[in-house]
């Protein structure tokens, strides 16, 4: 009877233990590789015009490396403590989970202060959406990648909620460890943004 | 138990339509929306059509033509062809591989919603101020605020709502046939439809995020002052190009393989023969879906890309010649000594061979770069891409209806009005675009509302307009069929076709649980397999048991109705109606996410009452 209404024993791996989870969880890998496409795009796009500064600010001029690396570390340490969830998950340790989980959230909305900073201060020094090119391939990338950020710590939030009340079960566990894939991922898009766009746009001057 | 509610949610009338996600319910819903935009989409070509049958002619004017073709492309495209194939993979995919659902229930409504949203939102264009009218393309400059009217935000949001909605479906298909699949039913033993459906799928993945990229910078352009597009300010206008046709080829691919899959399906059951080179179309099938991804630039060889990457793009499109070639054969082969039954589904089929034939053998022509320059926006691109488009994809479609319509409803189309509704539409076809060919050669540009007479332009031209009024004819003729069926009392048999996979082998139309016990597969073409071994049925795989069903929910109506809402407010840049729009939507994530689906059973003994065991 009910065998997938596990209050009882949960299984190993609860995330893949159902059949529910296991589609959740090559449903999301595949969405990934949908939102890769989503991402390159707009790479592609900010490349072919991050040298178009139309006369505004350029990104030699912008780029404050120690904000940035302030922003990089926050973020790349966060996807650390999301893998310590994921392993407290395996553990069928809730209580771990949670904390891990906390702390994570606590890294992304840091994050997301230095970058709510970081835009405010540019657009302070004349760098806009309607400035340039670059000035909205700038914004429309980073920006995309900043609401992705903001969208998984409300999902993480409210998974951690909802998981206070529901504990841990083979219903939550694929939330879990979805949430911490999809954390994972907008972590490696800013290990490229940290490239392609700051490291790149601070050396050099404009080409043409 | 006791967790469970254990009887299906009574629901009935509109209310179980607004709320399914029976996939079998959802697939008449993508038909019957599909259908009317395709009757939308239909009615505007045939204006065009009436507006294009004399020389200086000003039936509608420039302005309405504009907006005319604008909107037959985009509705054809976007709101009548990818339903009507999401319509079918609905009805048919989960069928055939022996499941009682898809992987996501829930998805698959929101998919429908979003869609259906998406293009609602971008028909009401017409009635607030004008459709778009910058070409179904949408290039840039022409469709920023300088050049176009306001019709083109709404392009922008529907389409992005709507292409939402195709991603997600996408994802669900790519799941349900990777896991969702019956016992013994191994990929290399998967009928040809599900095999292009599963293709295209993969296809919608990785093509969609890139229009949804291009409509994003094109909606910051036009709306809050971007300047992706804008050369003034360092812009790049080749970048919409480059995004909308890294979409914007696959797509015709994902409109395609579905076909080739029907029509693989329609050839070998009326054939009573196994499809000839079953392996070699499921290779030719995934080469074409991966070449799809590398010849985008084909569509932009006079764009000034150089030499070389015309070369390469050149090449690469011809080289699809190849597989394509392989299916084209293997057709005609699984035809060769087979005892062939003329059905209307068969003659879309059989229409379809020759007619994509010509799509195709034009297509490689316009590969060639230098060709190429002198066809470009001609009506020569035109009778090209409405060869491969309405004659291979619409072709397949009516035949896959005619095919699959006894499972879907449970009622049989009737043959005699079938066959008139071939014959018209067929001929009305090739009337109205064999002479562009010749238009175009002779110097007609495609996308002018008139011409000039005593040109050479005006015979062909009202053979093509009398040639329209064929293929609506055989589109009207279509509906009263659906109409005749509707009113008929006749049931249809299980297996009117003889036919040979896992659909054919329940009910018409299947119970909502689809299969009472999961069959076990034991070879492609399972079901002709259990025939031919003097079987009854499919072997079952387990015992027969409670069968777990997903719940209706209003959801995916309320979230899609939101993004519906806060598109009109980006549209007129009013941010209140922005945040209720987006709290709606969040309000029902938020409550899909904490709110678990028990789901209800459907209990043995109700299996058996109803009778699916015979």
């Amino acid at each position: 009877m009910a065998t997938h209404h596990a209050n009882a024993v949960l299984p190993d791996e609860p995330e893949k233990a159902t059949l529910e989870g296991k589609n959740k969880l090559l449903g999301f890998w595949l969405f990934l590789g949908g939102e890769t496409v989503l991402f390159g795009s707009l790479f592609a796009t900010f490349i072919a015009l991050r040298d178009q500064a139309n006369g505004g600010p350029t990104s030699q001029e912008l780029f404050d490396m120690p904000l940035v690396a302030a922003a990089t570390l926050l973020l790349l340490t966060s996807s650390m403590t999301a893998v310590m969830a994921t392993l407290a998950l395996h553990k069928k340790n809730l209580k771990q989970i949670q904390v891990w989980l906390a702390i994570t959230v606590l890294l992304g909305l840091g994050f997301l202060g230095l970058e709510i900073y970081e835009f405010m201060h540019y657009v302070h020094e004349g760098h806009k959406v309607s400035t340039s090119a670059f000035g909205s391939a700038f914004y429309t990338l980073v920006g995309f990648h900043g609401g992705h950020v903001a969208f998984g710590i409300l999902w993480i939030i409210l998974l951690q909620v909802s998981a206070t009340k529901k504990g841990l079960t083979v219903v939550t566990a694929p939330k879990f460890y979805l949430a911490s894939l999809y954390w994972h991922f907008i972590d490696v898009v800013w290990v490229f943004i940290f490239t392609v766009v700051y490291l790149m746009g601070m050396i050099g001057g404009k080409v043409g | 138990m006791s967790a469970h509610a254990s009887h299906a949610p009574n629901r009935s009338g509109l209310w179980d339509w607004l709320t399914t996600v029976d996939h079998k319910k959802i697939a008449i819903l993508y038909l019957i929306a599909g259908g009317i935009f395709f009757l939308a989409g239909g009615f505007e070509a045939l204006l065009i059509r009436l507006q294009l049958m004399y020389p200086e002619s000003s039936m509608v004017g420039a302005k309405t033509f504009n907006e005319l073709i604008t909107m037959h492309g985009t509705t054809m495209i976007f709101l009548a062809a990818m339903p009507i194939i999401f319509a079918l993979m609905n009805a048919v995919v989960p069928l055939q591989i022996g499941a009682r659902d898809v992987a996501f229930p829930f998805v698959n409504s929101l998919g429908f919603w979003l869609f259906f949203f998406g293009g609602v939102l971008l028909n009401t264009s017409w009635f607030l101020g004008g459709a778009p009218d910058a070409g179904w393309t949408s290039y840039t400059t022409l469709a920023l605020n300088q050049f176009s009217g306001h019709g083109v935000d709404f392009y922008v949001l529907g389409l992005q709502i709507a292409g939402i909605g195709t991603l997600i479906g996408g994802i669900n298909f790519l799941v349900t046939i990777i896991n969702m699949r019956a016992p013994g039913m191994t990929f290399m033993r998967m009928p040809m439809f599900t095999w292009s459906a599963f293709v295209t799928s993969g296809l919608i993945l990785f093509a969609f995020p890139a229009i949804t990229v291009g409509l994003v910078l094109l909606m910051f352009d036009r709306l809050f002052g971007g300047n992706f597009f804008n050369p003034d300010a360092g812009g790049n206008v080749v970048i919409w190009e480059h995004l909308f046709w890294i979409f914007g080829h696959p797509e015709v691919y994902i409109l395609i393989l579905p076909a080739f899959g029907v029509i693989s399906e329609v050839v070998s059951t009326f054939a009573r023969k196994r499809l000839f080179g079953y392996s070699s179309m499921v290779f030719a099938t995934a080469l074409i879906g991966f070449l799809g991804f590398m010849v985008w630039a084909h569509h932009m060889f006079t764009t000034g890309l150089g030499a070389i990457a015309n070369t390469l793009f050149g090449l690469a499109t011809m080289l699809i010649a190849v597989p394509t070639g392989i299916k084209i054969f293997n057709w005609l082969l699984t035809m060769w000594g087979g005892q062939i039954r003329f059905t209307t589904a068969n003659l879309w089929a059989v229409g379809f061979i020759p007619t994509f034939t010509i799509g195709g053998m034009t297509g490689v022509m316009l590969a060639i770069p230098p060709a190429d320059y002198q066809y470009h926006d001609s009506y020569f691109v035109v009778a090209h891409f409405h060869y491969v488009i309405v004659g291979g994809l619409v072709f397949g479609l009516f035949s896959g209806l005619y095919y699959w319509w006894p499972k879907m409803f449970g009622k049989m189309l009737n043959e005699t009005l079938g066959k008139w509704n071939f014959w018209t539409f067929f001929i009305g076809f090739h009337l109205t675009f064999f002479p562009q060919h010749f238009l175009g050669l002779m110097g007609m540009p495609r996308r002018v509302f008139t011409y000039l007479k005593d040109q050479n332009l005006d015979m062909g031209n009202m053979i093509s307009t009398i040639g329209a009024f064929g293929m609506t004819i055989g589109t009207i003729l279509f509906v009263v069929n659906v109409f005749v069926a509707a009113s008929s009392s006749k049931r249809a048999p299980a297996d009117p076709w003889d036919g040979r996979t896992l659909e054919w082998s329940i009910p018409s139309p299947p119970p909502e649980y689809n299969f009472a016990q999961t069959p076990l597969v034991r070879g492609l073409d399972a079901f002709w397999i259990e025939k031919v071994a003097g079987n009854k049925g499919m072997t079952p795989a387990e015992p027969l048991g409670d069968i777990h069903m997903p719940s209706p929910s209003f959801l995916p109506f309320l979230m899609s109705l939101g993004l519906f809402i806060a598109g009109y407010g980006f549209m007129y840049h009013n941010y209140v109606v922005v945040v209720i729009g987006m709290l709606v939507t969040f309000a029902c994530m938020f409550t899909r996410s904490v709110k678990d689906d028990p789901g209800y059973h459907i209990h043995e003994d109700e299996i058996e009452d109803k009778g699916v065991k015979a």
